[in-house]
This record gives structure tokens, C-alpha cells and sequence, in this order.
């Protein structure tokens, strides 16, 4: 007798969970610390909580981090930047599928005075040849994120090794983008950022945009429902629904209308045959 | 650096202007906090009396242990109970992850043995001074060990306050385990973190204003209640 009460009380308990979870009227959203610090969720969630009733609970780490943290389950979408680690996790079985939802672009940041003369260069792997070079200081994520996967990928195809740069001119903070550009502004080093944190960052002391406009500086964003197989607690339907959301005409332009001081921040890229 | 002025000039515009997002968050803190706390003094206080007092193997081991204890990283405490609790942990079936609830757990950890240490040491003074007086009475443990507390428990303050500064102070396990969600598990603290991450120096600051002029506040409060009280007892 006493497995088969301990089972239908396990069973009892499995159903309450299950069924609180069905009753919740929120989803995860494991994301980017870029897409928070820029304000962006700020001004596009609530339309699709008025729309919904569906309450959108992002939590902001760094790309790597995200796609870790819904490899546990803790999450219901992914909205990260790092396409080969986002389809990856598809591949894998965590995520049902991708779809790029938008995209800006990244830029190198630096002091003023530019000690490595980089200001103006349109060809980014020139110009972190030239910091090499002189041995510019150069604050870097190294935290495993989108930017930092992107920055390593820009200073490989330059054939430059910073690793081994490592503690002298090169600099890991190993934190976010804005702790890593607070870090960059107070040594005056140079650093690669996403634009919409950039613009919305408020510590900007001297520093300026050096280089922008190289096609290798895309940043595309890509978004990724957890699958209910890997992941059975997930809320699948109010996930896609967001997603669906996120994709239409009206979520995308949403983040199209998203400005900071009269500038787009995100420029939306949803594929039109996706959308319904 | 203007920074600070604009910092203190930022503090009192958001207390003036009574900010909602503001009144959430430090609503959110002191709940948080205070319930954390809660559960570390019934934990810790019997357990520090127990160490003082009481005779069993092991004793001065777990004395050193709970002792150094009390210099836990917050990041380690966050990161542990994030693993229990995430949905792919021993506990995710809770689904307690990114709630207030996981916050006054991880917390609990953090200020228990805070709690614990301090009353052990007060206890054991205590004890030392009681010794032949409550050893006449042959007493249980039990009822020695309540006797004790209670007669300590204008210095005992002194240990939750300990531990009420810790929690309200720390960032590192709340980051982790509530994940600084708008409106949901955003604090004080996770809130400066943020702002700070923003840029937004002079706002940053100004919340860190709030949240000491907000700890000088309890811990004057409940000073005078402790004055009051032991005035009573001596006259």
C-alpha cells in the first residue's frame, strides 16, 4: 500500500505543479544584456502585454550565459545575438527553430586622442591590426557573450593572437557591456560594442566611435522557442505567441520605432515568409 | 567630478518625487530582506545557542565551520541554490527560480551562519558569567539554552543586525537567482547594478544613497527600541 500512496501522492504533486505552471500568465525571455541596457524591452513589452494579458519576464545575462541557462529549462524563448551558438542549440534539440527578428550593427569605441590612429578606418580587421601593433589597451567581454564570440571571430580573421596579450594591452573584464565599457572609459582603452548600448550608455566620458560600417560588424538577433520535448515545464503556447508577436508586422514595427536621442536603435528583419 | 553632486541631487528627487518604480523595489527589498533574516534567526539562534552551551562530538568542528561560514561569497550562495532550484536541478519541479522566494532562500543561507557565530559568542560569554548559578538550578539543556537567549536578547540584536546588513547589502546571490526581473525580483541592489551598467552614474549612485540612508534608518530604529527596552529592565 504505502509505494502506491507514495506514487499517487508524487502523481498529486506532478499534477498541482503542472497545473500551476499552466495557470502562470507570464513567460521567461533568457536574453541579452544589450537589448536591456538599450531600453528596448522597456518600450516594446508592454504593447504585447496589453495585447496578450501575457507578461514577459526578461532575465538579462550575457549571450552565453542565456543559452546556458535555457539548456536548463529556465527560460521559455531565447533572444539572443550569436547565430552559430543559436543554431547550435537548435541542432541540439533545446530550441524548435530560429527565426532573426532584427539587427544593428557593432562598433569599436575608443578615446578620443586614438592612440593606435584608427578614427575613420571602414575595414575593421585593419584596425585592430593597428591596436595590435602599437599595443593599444583594448578592454574585452571575455565573458563568452554575442559580443565576445563576435570580437574574437574579428581579431581571428585580423591574425592577431590577444590571448596572448592577455593582462597587458589586452584586457578581460569578464563582465557585461556596460561594465566593460565603464572599465574601457576609465583606462581610456578601446572596446567593441553593440550600437544600441552604445548610444543609450550614459558614462560615454571623450570616447568615440572610431569604426563602423564594416559588413563584418553585422549583429543580427535571433529568436528561439525552448522546445517542450527537452523541456517539458515550459510554457510553449504563450512563448510562441510572443514570438509570433515579436515577428508580425506590429512587433517589428515596434522596434523599428524604438529611438534614443532621434536614433533607431534596431532595425527589424523578420523574414516576410515567416510572418503571418 | 560633478558626478556626486548630480548623484545626491538624483537621490532626493526620486525620494521627493515618491517614484513608483522606486517605492517597488525598496518595498521588494525590505520584504525580501527582513524574511531572509526571519528564517536565519530561527535557524541560527538555537543552532549558536546549541554550539555555546551544549555538550556533543563534532562541536568545535562545526563552531570553525559555521564561523567561516560567515565570509561565504555571495556569488557561490547564488550559484548553488541557482542550481538546486533551476528546472533542470533537484528542486525545479518547485518552479521557484526568478522569484522573491528563491531570493529569501538564497539569503537565508547567507546570513544564517552570520547569525549563528554571533549568538554563540554572546551565548557562550553569557554562559560563562551564569555558570554556577544556572548549574545550581540543574536545568535541562533545553531550558538552559532558552534562559540564555532570552536573557541575551538586547545583544542578540546586535547579530541580526549583522545579518540584516549583509542581505541588504549583498548582490551577487539575488542577481543570480531572482535575475534582476522588472516589477518581479528587482531590488535595491540589482538595481544599482543595472543603472551602473546603464552608465547612468549619478542615478546609480543616487539609489546607493537611498538604500544606506534606508539601512541607517532600521538600524537606528531598532537601536532605540533596544534602549527603550533595556532602560525598562534596569528601572
Amino acid at each position: 500500500m504505502k509505494p502506491i500512496k507514495a506514487l499517487a501522492f508524487a502523481a498529486g504533486l506532478l499534477a498541482f505543479a503542472g497545473s500551476a505552471a499552466a495557470e502562470d500568465t507570464f513567460i521567461i525571455v533568457q536574453s541579452t544584456t544589450s537589448t536591456q541596457n538599450s531600453g528596448l524591452y522597456d518600450a516594446l513589452l508592454p504593447g504585447f502585454t496589453d495585447k496578450t494579458g501575457i507578461e514577459v519576464r526578461v532575465v538579462a545575462v550575457g549571450t552565453g550565459q542565456a543559452i546556458k541557462n535555457a539548456r536548463n529549462c529556465d527560460g521559455d524563448v531565447l533572444l539572443v545575438h550569436a547565430k552559430p551558438a543559436e543554431e547550435k542549440f537548435v541542432a541540439d534539440g533545446y530550441g524548435v527553430s530560429r527565426a532573426d527578428v532584427m539587427y544593428n550593427d557593432f562598433v569599436i569605441v575608443g578615446p578620443a586622442d586614438d592612440p593606435a590612429g584608427i578614427a575613420g578606418a571602414s575595414d575593421v580587421g585593419a584596425a585592430l591590426g593597428a591596436i595590435g601593433e602599437v599595443q593599444a589597451p583594448f578592454a574585452s567581454r571575455g565573458d563568452d557573450s554575442g559580443t565576445h564570440k563576435k570580437e574574437l571571430s574579428l581579431w581571428a580573421a585580423a591574425a592577431v593572437d590577444p590571448a596572448s596579450a592577455s593582462g597587458t594591452w589586452y584586457r578581460e573584464t569578464g563582465s557585461g557591456m556596460g561594465a566593460t565599457l565603464n572599465t574601457a572609459v576609465g583606462m581610456g582603452a578601446y572596446t567593441i560594442t553593440d550600437r544600441a548600448t552604445w548610444i543609450a550608455f550614459g558614462n560615454k566620458g571623450d570616447f568615440e566611435i572610431h569604426v563602423e560600417g564594416d559588413a563584418a560588424l553585422f549583429n543580427q538577433y535571433g529568436v528561439i522557442a525552448v522546445n517542450p520535448e527537452k523541456c517539458p515545464n515550459v510554457r510553449a503556447e504563450k512563448a510562441q505567441s510572443f514570438i509570433d508577436w515579436l515577428l508580425s508586422q506590429e512587433g517589428q514595427q515596434e522596434i523599428a520605432d524604438y529611438t534614443r536621442d532621434g536614433q533607431q536603435l534596431f532595425f527589424p528583419n523578420a523574414d516576410p515568409a515567416k510572418v503571418n | 567630478m560633478q558626478d556626486f553632486g548630480a548623484a545626491f541631487a538624483e537621490a532626493f528627487r526620486l525620494i521627493v518625487s515618491g517614484d513608483a518604480a522606486l517605492m517597488e523595489i525598496v518595498l521588494l527589498s525590505l520584504r525580501v530582506t527582513f524574511t531572509a533574516v526571519f528564517f536565519a534567526c530561527l535557524i541560527g539562534l538555537p543552532l549558536g545557542a546549541a554550539l555555546a552551551v551544549g555538550r556533543f562530538p563534532g562541536r568545535g568542528a562545526i563552531t570553525v565551520f559555521v564561523n567561516a561560514l560567515m565570509g561565504l561569497p555571495p556569488v557561490v550562495v547564488g550559484l548553488v541554490v541557482y542550481m538546486m532550484l533551476s528546472a533542470a536541478g533537484p528542486l525545479g519541479v518547485l518552479q521557484l527560480l526568478y522569484t522573491p522566494t528563491a531570493m529569501v532562500i538564497a539569503q537565508t543561507i547567507l546570513v544564517t551562519p552570520i547569525v549563528a557565530a554571533l549568538t554563540r559568542q554572546v551565548v557562550a560569554d553569557l554562559n560563562a558569567e551564569y555558570d554556577e548559578y544556572l548549574r545550581s538550578l540543574y536545568l535541562p539543556r533545553g531550558r538552559m539554552m532558552a534562559t540564555l537567549l532570552w536573557d541575551a536578547r538586547h545583544s542578540l540584536l546586535t547579530a541580526a543586525l549583522a545579518g540584516l546588513g549583509r542581505a541588504f547589502a549583498e548582490v551577487g546571490a539575488v542577481m543570480i537567482v531572482g535575475g534582476n526581473i522588472n516589477h518581479v525580483t528587482r531590488v535595491m541592489t540589482t538595481a544599482i547594478a543595472l543603472e551602473t551598467s546603464r552608465g547612468e552614474l549619478a542615478l546609480a549612485l543616487g539609489l546607493g544613497i537611498i538604500l544606506v540612508v534606508m539601512s541607517v534608518t532600521i538600524n537606528a530604529a531598532l537601536m532605540s527600541v533596544r534602549h527603550t527596552a533595556e532602560r525598562h529592565v534596569h528601572a
